[in-house]
């Protein structure tokens, strides 16, 4: 992620979001909820984006697509280079039909991407309508073909159904049907799975490996669950308050967390190897809002290391190749010992 | 070994579904249908299922924010359940409730001073300057500074909030704490926080527990024994540790293999169930597990095990026809 290349990033990264800055414009003034986001997604892999609620990844997902809510929200400043392509910049119809022909998208909520007074068959005809040019007897047929490769049951009985007549694991289903119609090259996933039970999550996320072996796309999974990052995500960034405090390949980051917030978030979580009620390690204090974010380091306010210089905002540190950190002081930290597995 | 706190025997809950333009109730929602188990002095039972499979009905008819349709709930040596809500009013102080959402649960046009004298008022307790003493007292406990008493429910914050809603529910020092997801709407880094609280009264006041969630991980730090729920019932009840390392249930063995563990490239097996969790209204016959079971017989298909010890095992119960390796 070094700035002094802006021209061309490595041939095997497909998305590449530099300096993001995504404000509102609310009654209280304008708040800056992405501060700055860099990351970049590679070809056929999957990143991970995790983080507290409020910490920005859903704004970062929308900057992203260009769907932040009008007119209260605007990317400020950076670039998202999509394909070679900044796709910050171009004409909003240009992005039309960027949306849900290369980039996919799934979000948390299966409800909000369908509609429930279309049929299944319907709204998934649209999207080959839409960006593939098919007669309608022939979106009806790929649409079938769609439903089968998500592992819908009898799907030429499904597509006349409607959403409410499915449960929630399958409209998440056909949800990912509709994101994948077009063999996107990369797919935005914000929290695909919260909504759903743990069981029906698993099919999912099993789903959502075998699609992308089959075909090949680059997926962003965002979510708070550091779980799923760990069994589904190559690259990680870990974000608070706006910013990126860490981000890396998934194995040094769980290995070797270098940000105290990404150690502090890796030792409180209870895991099935944590003696029953024993106290568990905690992060001081809340999660911040926008408004009451400290200037500087954003974590200082609940950081056990804190010193006077992490009152300015520390650079990226370079804990080694892919792996960086945004913190004054990793390099005085003790090396954390390995982080219970 | 001591008498049980509380014991609760073949309780159900059925809830009338209304359907059709008559709004006549035919169908019944089978929410808890057939649950029995004791819990200690000073212990903590998990509770973990999946959504819709009964948990907070189950915890609702024990503090009898739910009349049971069937079965008793022996608190302290009382049955509960045909209990009036005038015969109830001596013995609820001693059983509470802490749910999900502490912004529902928490009355937002009062101060939180307010809210945690409610109950000492509620029964007839102490003049004011005693309850505000309380108060303070409680705010401490909880690690809340004494200015909250003055301030409103939502200017605080979700983990702040969830603290007030345990304050209330042990202001009369009560026996019994139902505990419902008091975590999942939590962010990780505040969750562990409330956990230890949760253990630290435990141990202060000798309070017990039933504690409600679905993250297994969560549940099994906290509970000294596990009660799996599918579909109205329990499947599974054991030790905690045992429910994880030696699970008989093929339902509990799906559930903790479905936890993605927050350690990349573990190599494991998952077991990855077919099929969504049959609806309560219509349940299947016989094992109401066998629609999704790996191993399921013809047996299955016609005839509901009952829980019965694993061998060996005085204290691990499972409902399944089978010994699974
Ligand atoms: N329309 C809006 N107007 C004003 N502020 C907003 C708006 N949408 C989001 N924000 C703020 O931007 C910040 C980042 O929000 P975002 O939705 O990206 O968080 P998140 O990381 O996705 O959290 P969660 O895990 O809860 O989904 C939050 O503080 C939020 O309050
Ligand atoms: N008051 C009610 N009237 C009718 N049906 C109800 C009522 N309360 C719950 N149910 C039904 O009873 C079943 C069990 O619900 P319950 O809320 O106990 O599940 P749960 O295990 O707590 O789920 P979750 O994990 O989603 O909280 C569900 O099918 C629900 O729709
Ligand atoms: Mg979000
Ligand atoms: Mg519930």
């Amino acid at each position: 992620m070094s700035a002094a290349a802006p021209s061309s990033p490595p041939a095997d990264v497909i998305l590449d979001v530099r300096n993001l800055v995504t404000t509102f414009d609310t009654d209280a003034g304008t708040l800056t909820a992405v501060d700055g986001v860099s990351l970049q997604v590679r070809r056929g892999r999957t990143l991970g984006v995790v983080g507290e609620s409020g910490c920005g990844k859903s704004v970062t997902a929308l900057s992203i697509m260009r769907l932040l809510p009008q007119p209260m929200g605007r990317i400020r400043a950076g670039q998202i280079i999509f394909e070679g392509e900044d796709i910050a910049a171009i004409p909003i119809e240009a992005m039309r039909r960027i949306r849900g022909g290369k980039i996919g998208m799934i979000f948390q909520e299966p409800m909000t991407a369908l509609n429930p007074v279309h049929s299944i068959g319907r709204q998934l005809s649209e999207v080959f309508l839409l960006h593939r040019n098919r007669d309608r007897s022939e979106a009806l047929r790929l649409s079938v073909e769609m439903l089968t490769k998500v592992g819908i049951p009898s799907p030429e009985i499904r597509v006349s159904e409607y959403p409410h007549q499915l449960s929630g694991g399958m409209r998440q289903r056909v949800v990912i049907a509709m994101a994948l119609a077009c063999s996107p090259s990369l797919v935005i996933a914000d929290e695909p799975t919260t909504a759903l039970d743990v069981t029906i999550q698993a099919q999912i996320l099993d789903l959502m490996r075998a699609l992308q072996r089959d075909l090949g796309m680059a997926i962003v999974l965002i979510t708070h669950d550091l779980g799923v990052i760990a069994e589904m995500c190559d690259d990680v960034v870990v974000m608070y308050g706006g910013r990126v405090a860490e981000s890396g390949p998934v194995d040094r980051i769980f290995r070797s967390p270098s940000h105290p917030y990404t150690r502090g978030l890796l030792q409180s979580i209870p895991r099935l190897s944590t003696p029953r009620k024993s106290r568990l390690s905690v992060i001081e204090g809340m999660v911040p809002g926008l408004a009451d974010l400290p200037p500087g380091c954003r974590f200082q306010n609940r950081c056990p290391h804190r010193i006077d210089a992490c009152a300015s905002q520390p650079t990226l540190g370079v804990v080694s190749s892919g792996h960086e950190v945004a913190c004054h002081r990793w390099r005085d930290l003790p090396v954390a010992a390995e982080v219970r597995s | 070994m001591s008498a049980p706190l509380l014991e609760v025997r073949d309780l159900q809950m059925h809830f009338p579904v209304k359907e059709g333009v008559f709004q006549r109730a035919r169908k019944v929602c089978r929410a808890v249908d057939g649950v029995s188990f004791a819990l200690r002095p000073g212990e903590t039972i998990g509770l973990v299922g999946e959504s819709g499979c009964g948990k907070s009905t189950l915890g609702k008819c024990i503090v009898r924010l739910h009349r049971p349709t069937a079965g008793t709930i022996r608190f302290d040596g009382l049955d509960l359940a045909p209990l009036s809500a005038s015969q109830l009013k001596p013995h609820r102080r001693h059983l509470q409730m802490i749910f999900q959402d502490p912004v529902e649960s928490l009355n937002s046009r009062h101060t939180v001073g307010d809210i945690l004298a409610e109950p000492f008022l509620i029964h007839g307790l102490g003049d004011a300057a005693w309850r505000r003493r309380k108060v303070l007292d409680l705010l401490g406990k909880v690690g809340l500074p004494a200015s909250a008493a003055d301030r409103y429910p939502f200017e605080f914050s979700g983990g702040q909030r969830q603290r007030i809603g345990i304050a209330r529910a042990i202001a009369l020092e009560p026996r019994l704490v139902i505990c419902d997801e008091p975590v999942s709407a939590l962010d990780v880094s505040i969750q562990s926080q409330v956990l230890n609280l949760l253990l630290d009264l435990q141990r202060e006041m000798g309070l017990s527990y039933l504690f409600i969630a679905h993250n297994l991980a969560v549940v099994k730090h906290v509970s000294d024994r596990v009660a799996i729920m599918y579909l109205g019932r329990i499947v599974e009840f054991a030790e905690a540790d045992d429910a994880y390392r030696d699970a008989r249930h093929p339902y509990t063995r799906a559930l903790i293999s479905a936890i993605p563990e927050p350690s990349p490239h573990r190599a494991r097996e998952r077991i990855v169930l077919a099929g969504d969790v049959p609806s309560p209204i219509n349940p299947p016959g016989g094992c109401p597990f066998h629609t999704r079971c790996p191993h399921a017989t013809e047996r299955c298909r016609v005839e509901a095990p009952a829980l019965r010890e694993v061998p060996g095992r005085p204290d691990h119960t499972v409902a399944c026809h089978y010994d699974l390796v």
